[in-house]
């Protein structure tokens, strides 16, 4: 256990990556840290200086798990038992879309966390596959319209030893996951929602209140499959509608859905019960 | 030991003396059979290495990044539109200074689709920071590939092994091949300037500026003395093997008027013209190009002094010329360029006869020249 992510670095207040490498530091030993560009290459710092008290890899926006599989096949030639560890954004996963299944598909010795912030913010908040129903980005000025990628679903169907979701908003969740996920051989995947404050629109001290906001409203939903699936405790009440929380009420706290007509919200509500509908399914394998 | 093998197996083969531990490869005809006979070796146990079945060749070249800069001796190869969908990695290798070993098999550049030679795929990578050697048979691929491990890992850049579709990639020749005792003995172990994951470093963060400019210019450097490393490799080799893979080649050029400058397959080709028009007499000469990085000008300008020249490319820079026409351009005088071959039309001697023979009539002059056929 340890500090990887040190005081003063160039983050914006309320970072949820800042708080997600935090994880890492906390349930890995020993890894090293494979990362695209994205905010997370601003928030490891500027040479000579660096943030992260890890051995960080900088690489191409859509290399990441190739660099990884490489890194990690050098390690496996000295029977090295150093996990390789992939930070990215949503981005990186657009972008890096066959270089990930690509790397699922051999079942490559990594860990992918894929850390969603729903937009490109390194280049001022464009619209990703993962950009969440209606929101106003920069390149959806008038709201997305298009449907949201499930990527964790999509990642799941590469039949790999490990997939799993996880927010910011439940550090003590993704920490067990991390530490799960360890001493797992092959590739393993977490998805991890990160609210992000200028992005999204919402005060700084928010993160992680909107965070958990968005698992108790059933927009994000927590699960692992490690050889079964299952969802988390976290998630669990939400399955039954009448326990989630007013979808409204997370959508209010963001200013990147100002001004959604009744009509938007009941299509977003539509979708996120579509996304529970496929939890069952994976739940009754 | 002597043996009969096609560019793709002696590339292969050199791979394999080379004892390269992670070889990451996606298939692309011509360069498909470097890929198979590679993950065969592995496979079969002949070869102790991890191959990465990879999906693209952007990651073809992120993963040997990846297993290089971790220290491990790694291998790619590719062609044409592979080597095109790999380009943001050749750049980041070569700015990372991280030493391996790719293969080019040049192909043209659709469309429209064409898997023959033409050398304006390995060109891309002129300005990149890369050693980019050219084979004109298959000795010299196999030569150029064992030789380019030791010489990335002296220089700290990635160099590449070109050699022509076809003409090389599936010709079979005769080819002498090192044993493993003597491979060893001339390639040392791996070495390099960094190895990630070894202490808690940041490796290629954001930088200030001059931090981007001092690594340039130090490459620029490195390249600028690239040659001596080259030079003293060469001379190692040839004192094992009684070959010499040089930077350039000069082929009865010394009392020749006329000289023609060319890299790559159709050389050799060039050789057997220039022996016919000599026959007659006409007093002409090579200089053959094996490596474009680094370029040795002072050599080539050494060599060339007081002749007449032709460049003769099998590329192009649009509407300006051949590529190594306009690099000789760049610090040489009165240079007949003509552009050939694109696309892998056929020359063969007699096309080069009857070219050569008509710039030693002084009928092609001081212009550059697009030759769909000869
Ligand atoms: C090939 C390539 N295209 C575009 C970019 C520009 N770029 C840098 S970061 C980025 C977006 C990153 O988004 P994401 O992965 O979601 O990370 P975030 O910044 O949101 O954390 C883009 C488009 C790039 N670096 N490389
Ligand atoms: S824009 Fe968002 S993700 Fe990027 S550094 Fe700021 S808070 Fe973090
Ligand atoms: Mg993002």
């Amino acid at each position: 256990m340890k500090t990887i992510v040190m005081p003063g670095n160039p983050s914006c207040q309320g970072c949820p990556h800042a708080i997600g490498l935090k994880a890492l530091g906390l349930a890995l030993e020993d890894f090293v840290l494979v990362i695209p560009a994205g905010c997370s290459t601003i928030i490891a710092g500027i040479h000579p200086k660096a943030t992260l008290n890890v051995p960080v890899l900088h690489v191409p926006f859509a290399s990441a798990p190739a660099v990884a599989a490489g890194i990690s096949a050098a390690f496996k030639r000295e029977n090295k038992k150093k996990n390789v560890v992939i930070w990215m954004g949503d981005g990186g996963a657009d972008i890096g879309f066959a270089t990930i299944s690509g790397s699922a598909v051999r079942n490559d010795d990594i860990i992918v966390i894929v850390s969603d912030n729903e937009a490109y913010m390194n280049t001022g908040i464009q619209a990703s596959g993962t950009t969440f129903w209606k929101a106003k980005t920069t390149t959806s000025p008038a709201g997305k319209r298009e449907d949201r990628k499930d990527l964790a679903a999509i990642m799941l169907m590469h039949r790999v030893p490990y997939v799993a979701t996880a927010s910011v908003g439940y550090m003590n969740d993704f920490i067990k996951k991390l530490e799960k996920v360890k001493s797992i051989k092959g590739f393993r995947f977490i998805h991890l929602h990160s609210p992000c404050p200028p992005g999204w629109r919402f005060d700084s001290s928010k993160t992680v209140e909107i965070a958990r906001m968005a698992v108790k409203c059933g927009a994000w939903i927590l699960w692992e499959f490690d050889g079964k699936f299952n969802l988390s405790p976290a998630s669990k009440p939400y399955k039954d509608k009448n326990k989630r929380k007013d979808l409204k009420d997370y959508l209010k706290m963001q200013g990147r859905f100002k001004g959604l007509s009744e009509n938007e919200i009941l299509e977003i509500e539509k979708a996120i019960d579509k996304q529970w509908k496929y939890i069952e399914c994976f739940e009754n394998i | 030991m002597k043996t009969i093998m096609t560019g793709n197996q002696a590339v292969a083969e050199a791979v394999k003396l080379s004892r390269t531990e992670v070889i990451a490869a996606y298939p692309i005809t011509p360069q498909t059979v470097i890929v198979e006979k590679l993950a065969e070796m592995v496979d079969s146990g002949e070869l102790d290495a991890e191959f990465i079945r990879v999906e693209s060749e952007h990651s073809a070249l992120a993963s040997v990044y990846g297993s290089a800069v971790a220290g491990k001796r790694s291998f790619t190869a590719t062609s044409s539109h592979g080597l095109l969908y790999m380009y943001e990695m050749v750049w980041w290798v070569a700015n990372a200074r991280v030493p391996l070993v790719m293969a080019v098999v040049t192909r043209t550049i659709g469309p429209p689709w064409n898997i023959h030679t033409d050398h304006t795929d390995i060109l891309t990578m002129r300005d990149s920071g890369w050693i980019i050697s050219m084979a004109e048979n298959v000795q010299e691929a196999f030569d150029l590939t064992l030789q380019g491990f030791k010489i990335s890992e002296e220089l700290n850049l990635p160099f590449t092994a070109g050699m022509d579709a076809f003409q090389l990639s599936h010709t079979s020749e005769v080819v002498e091949i090192l044993d493993q005792e003597t491979a060893d003995s001339f390639l040392p172990e791996r070495r390099q300037c960094y190895v990630f994951g070894e202490e808690n470093t940041t490796i290629g963060s954001l930088a200030p500026n001059e931090c981007t400019a001092k690594l340039r210019k130090d490459t620029f450097e490195t390249m600028l003395k690239a040659d001596k490393t080259i030079d003293k490799v060469s001379k190692e080799y040839e004192e094992i093997t009684g070959r010499n893979c040089g930077l350039i080649e000069e082929y009865r050029i010394d009392d020749a008027e006329y000289a023609v400058v060319m890299m790559g397959a159709w050389s050799g080709d060039a050789k057997d013209a220039i022996d016919e028009l000599r026959k007659e007499g006409i007093p002409i000469g090579l200089l053959k190009l094996r490596y474009i990085r680094p370029i040795p000008q002072k050599r080539i300008e050494k060599v060339l002094e007081g002749r007449e020249i032709l460049v003769l490319d099998r590329d192009c820079s649009m509407g300006l010329g051949g590529i190594i026409g306009t690099e000789l351009k760049s610090f040489m005088d009165d240079i007949t360029n003509v552009i050939a071959g694109i696309g892998g039309v056929d020359v063969g001697v007699n096309e080069l006869t009857k070219l050569f023979r008509k710039f030693s009539e002084d009928k092609l002059k001081d212009e550059v020249i697009f030759l769909e056929v000869i």
